[in-house]
């Protein structure tokens, strides 16, 4: 489903976690934005790349078990509403842990996988998943 | 702005309806609700379609025109519009329509839904309905539409002690008030075991915690209230209709353990409507999934946060309880023909207003709400109905 155009337009973002940084507020945001709900018109043009440490806590999260298509083979897996600790949420896998261990308030690290396979294409869809953060 | 009325109400039959298409979907709906509201075709001046994927489900693009043509009124050259907003697609069509007949643009509006998701396998629906989602930042990853409701159920779970047992009571309700209801596509009831015994979905989120796949479509037609006296003593009013919009994502929202855009909308709703979550008689809400339901019952003010659950158990929501929600049997048990939804919602709200519900009446019921959510809470549209 994702289109090429599309897959190496994220690269940056999904390999490097490059969110945005509102340089009116100071608010970090990821997945990136081009304008920040806070200061509106005065963010336009304002908001600079910003890479996130790749830390957070599960906020929320659920054991996938009826996979989409790409997914196929994949499931059971864990899809997390992760906190980072420069304040923005995003959503991500939790792999390399027993799917029973999750938690809500568990902390986490980002790590760089293959997110999908496009059989089709032959091509490998890379970005960010999570790991239990080292203590 | 004028007083809007709806003078005529009609929808298909739910359910995996193979032997049906798209196109005669759109036209039974149609035709029924033109036929309740006794009217000629030619008084119609525009119609508003909702649907969310023709294209995708059934590689039909362009309803509009479909649905004039359908109608018989390509010689009239009536405007049609085709509106999406994900599952409240129909919602929106009938904030649309209201905003036309209450300006004073349009006289006579059919508002309609319709959605064939049958056709395509399982899996494609999975991807279809994961386009309501954000498919860059959260289908992408492998979150399904039944994963972001999931973890709005883990979040309320553990903020406040919601159980399993309280998600499962919302299907167990809505399958016993669907199998009284002749368009429902399962009129099976169910137990709160069934629902848990039944594979896990998304966790905590059980098979039976979800809505169907479904065909289906339905249809309604509004006017101006003193031009609506003309058809029919039985005058269903709309007293407000609101919708809000919120991010595409449930990850960039402020918070998870209710729908912001639906707070907003039925604040605006109550506002202009001049009542309060205790005037409302009944409701139909977007059960999508049974987390859906509960919050949907605190947000819009029925329950006091964090008490969807428990008030569940207890029969607060239930056919002969305080405040009867999904009396229809809900998207749950009559089915979620997605664009179709958010006006199979009203009309069941107009037939319970009209005394016209049967086995499930509401007694004395005056006020009516539909609640209408596009994916996991981007869009909400809740409108407010009254008898006159
Ligand atoms: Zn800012």
């Amino acid at each position: 489903m994702m289109g090429v155009a599309r897959f190496w337009r994220e690269i940056p973002q999904r390999y490097n976690l490059i969110g945005t940084k509102c340089s009116v507020c100071g608010t970090i945001y990821f997945p990136p934005r081009a304008i920040c709900p806070n200061c509106r018109r005065k963010s336009a043009g304002k908001m600079e790349d910003y890479k996130l440490k790749g830390t957070g806590t599960v906020e929320s999260f659920t054991i996938i078990r009826v996979p989409p298509p790409e997914f196929e083979g994949k499931s059971p897996y864990a899809i997390a509403l992760i906190k980072m600790d420069e304040g923005c949420h995003l959503t991500g896998q939790i792999v390399d842990c027993n799917l029973e261990d999750i938690h809500i308030g568990m902390k986490v690290e980002a790590c760089f996988r293959r997110i999908q396979e496009d059989g089709k294409r032959g091509a490998f869809y890379y970005g960010y998943k999570f790991r239990k953060a080292k203590e | 702005m004028r007083d809007v009325a709806i003078i005529g109400i009609g929808m298909t039959e739910f359910g995996e309806l193979w032997e049906k298409s798209f196109r005669e979907l759109v036209a039974e709906a149609g035709v029924r609700a033109i036929m309740d509201a006794g009217i000629e075709g030619e008084e119609i001046d525009a119609m508003y379609i909702g649907g969310m994927s023709s294209g995708m489900f059934v590689g039909q693009e362009h309803v509009g025109p479909l649905a004039v043509e359908v109608a018989g009124l390509e010689d009239l050259h009536i405007p049609a519009t085709r509106v999406e907003g994900a599952c409240a697609s129909g919602g929106i069509a009938l904030h649309q329509g209201y905003i036309s007949v209450a300006s004073g643009m349009y006289d006579i509006v059919v508002v309609g839904g319709a959605e064939k998701m049958t056709d395509v396998a399982g899996g494609s629906a999975t991807n279809i309905l994961a386009s309501a989602s954000d498919r860059e930042w959260e289908a992408f990853f492998g979150a399904t539409f039944p994963g972001l409701y999931a973890l709005m159920a883990t979040y309320h779970m553990h903020k406040y002690g919601t159980t399993p047992e309280q998600l499962a009571s919302v299907a167990v309700k809505n399958h016993y008030n669907g199998s009284t209801n002749p368009k429902a596509q399962f009129k099976r009831k169910i137990t709160v075991e069934d629902v848990l015994k039944s594979p896990l979905v998304a966790d905590p989120l059980h098979l039976l915690d979800c809505s169907p796949v479904s065909d289906g479509a339905a249809a309604a037609i509004l006017a101006p209230v003193e031009v609506a006296k003309k058809y029919t003593d039985k005058l269903v009013r709309i007293k407000a209709s609101a919708m809000a919009c919120d991010t595409l994502s449930l990850h960039g929202r402020e918070r998870f353990d209710a729908l912001p855009a639906a707070i907003h909308a039925a604040k605006k709703a109550y506002e202009k409507a001049g009542v309060g979550p205790k005037d409302i008689d009944l409701a139909e809400v977007h059960d999508c999934f049974t987390i859906a339901e509960i919050i949907a019952i605190e947000d819009l003010g029925f329950v006091e946060r964090g008490r969807g659950g428990p008030a569940t158990e207890e029969g607060i929501t239930s056919l002969h309880g305080e405040i009867p929600v999904n009396t229809s049997g809900g998207l749950k048990s009559k089915g979620h023909p997605v664009g179709a939804t958010g006006i199979a919602q009203l009309n069941e709200i107009v037939l319970q207003l009209r005394g016209e519900a049967g086995e499930r009446q509401v007694k004395d019921a005056q006020i009516g709400l539909t609640h209408n959510v596009g994916g996991s809470g981007g869009t909400a549209v809740v409108n407010i109905m009254e008898v006159i």
